[in-house]
């Protein structure tokens, strides 16, 4: 049973993880603070919080810290149960499913898509892309499996997986336009183009989805950075 | 509907040994699939597409691939016998976290130490322990991470003791000596039925390292 008490985010506004959390509080209702941590300075509370990964998002409720951004999702549907739809399907078999393609979103999609920003030369930058169209793909038929023809991966409402990937939609496109290509393309992948709208849309994703042209800007801001760095010669 | 639970796995993996040891928990009979991982079945294969890897929980024919994730929908579906996850929210969200961070930590560090030397494996080593120090810090005066219950966290740990002897001939160093309360939570749980007949035989594990090292040319 969840005991009443303040609820704080640690996070930050362009991180996808943090918005995860974030989607969930805003589907149960639930008010919190945000403490926006500053770019590039760890707070000492976020150091206190989660030192064991130091990152963000941190969920602090009563106090009581809880870190990853999926297990803070799983932690708020169970403490707030009787507030919202639910968070994570009902029958264990949907859990279960819901749970693999998070895991493969988190291990192996996002990676991929990283990996188009690190890919040295046109080849390896084509092979990059290749990677991230083809787990769309993997992703586009599990949408059409999942959501039996319901608007979202949870259903009638947001759920679980959808936030999962729902959250690194920002991410993909400033992906799209800084490498010129689409890789939400409705052609190719129908089901998951038209999900991202009415996901970007939700009342519980709308305000806490960063703009694109926001994002990108701080991209930039983040490579230059890491071109600045001085490299072993 | 008569319950039908296959297990696709591999005798030295540590992943399949969780969800063996779940199953057993929770007194569920079923059929044990040996894969050869050089010449993956049909069957793994169609059950598991996405990452053709063992191990595989195939409940009335439908796969549950990943370890953990299996080891919660067993945990689910079979909730009156041995419950694995607290019931409490905050506990449930510590017991996932920590779980995580075995995950995140213990598999690729322990490979590190078999299957590289000098200055590699000893970071490796130092990393390791690291880890299970403060895994130790987490289970305190507890007897397990679960509390008085053997739980979740500890159906994700347990079964790297059964790696540890060739973890320490390969990097020439004592877990014992260096994590004894981890060493002796270990043994705690290997007094269970289901943990010791789930677990291999350290020294079988250590040869199949050494025919590891052989076939990927690690002196």
């Amino acid at each position: 049973m969840a005991k009443d008490g303040d609820v704080k985010l640690i996070g930050a506004w362009p991180s996808p993880f943090v918005m995860r959390p974030r989607i969930a509080l805003n589907l149960k209702g639930v008010e919190y603070e945000f403490l926006e941590e500053k770019f590039g300075a760890k707070s000492d509370l976020l150091l206190r919080s989660n030192p064991v990964h130091k990152k963000i998002p941190v969920l602090l409720h009563a106090d009581r810290p809880v870190c990853e951004s999926l297990v803070i999702v799983q932690y708020v549907d169970d403490a707030w149960p009787s507030s919202g739809p639910s968070i994570l399907p009902s029958d264990p078999y949907d859990r279960a499913t819901a749970r693999f393609w998070a895991a493969y979103i988190d291990e192996k999609w996002f990676p991929s898509m990283t990996g188009i920003a690190k890919a040295q030369g046109e080849e390896a930058k084509k092979a990059a892309l290749d990677q991230v169209a083809e787990g769309l793909s993997l992703l586009e038929d599990a949408f059409g499996k999942i959501s039996k023809g319901k608007p979202f991966f949870g259903g009638d409402t947001v759920g679980f997986l959808d936030i999962a990937l729902g959250c690194l939609l920002g991410w993909l496109r400033v992906t799209e336009k800084m490498n010129g290509v689409k890789l939400l393309d409705e052609a190719k992948v129908p089901g998951l183009a038209k999900w991202a709208e009415r996901f970007c849309a939700d009342d519980a994703v709308k305000g806490v989805m960063p703009e694109t042209d926001k994002l990108a800007e701080f991209a930039k801001l983040i490579m230059a950075k890491f071109k600045a760095a001085p490299s072993p010669q | 509907m008569a319950e039908e639970v296959i297990l696709l796995d591999f005798w030295p993996s540590p992943f399949g040994m969780r969800v063996r040891i779940a199953l057993a928990e929770k007194g569920v009979a079923y059929d044990y699939k040996e894969e050869d991982l050089k010449s993956k079945s049909p069957l793994l294969l169609e059950m598991n597409p996405v990452h053709k890897k063992i191990p595989v929980l195939i409940h009335n024919g439908k796969p549950v691939c990943e370890s953990l994730i299996a080891v919660q929908y067993i945990d689910e579906v079979w909730p009156d016998k041995s419950p694995l996850m607290p019931s409490d929210p905050y506990r449930r969200s510590q017991a996932r976290f920590w779980a995580d961070y075995v995950d995140k930590k213990i598999y690729d560090l322990g490979r590190k130490i078999w299957s590289t030397k000098g200055e590699e494996q000893e970071a490796a080593k130092e990393e390791f322990v690291e880890s299970l120090k403060l895994l130790e810090g987490e289970l305190g005066d507890k007897p397990f991470f679960g509390g008085e219950a053997f739980g979740f966290v500890d159906v994700a740990l347990v079964p790297y003791y059964s790696w540890f002897h060739a973890y320490e001939t390969c990097g020439g160093f004592s877990i014992e000596a260096e994590c004894p309360k981890i060493v002796a939570w270990a043994k705690r749980c290997s007094l269970l039925d289901s943990v010791s007949k789930s677990l291999p035989d350290p020294k079988k594990v250590h040869g199949f390292v050494l025919e590891l090292k052989k076939r990927y040319g690690v002196e």
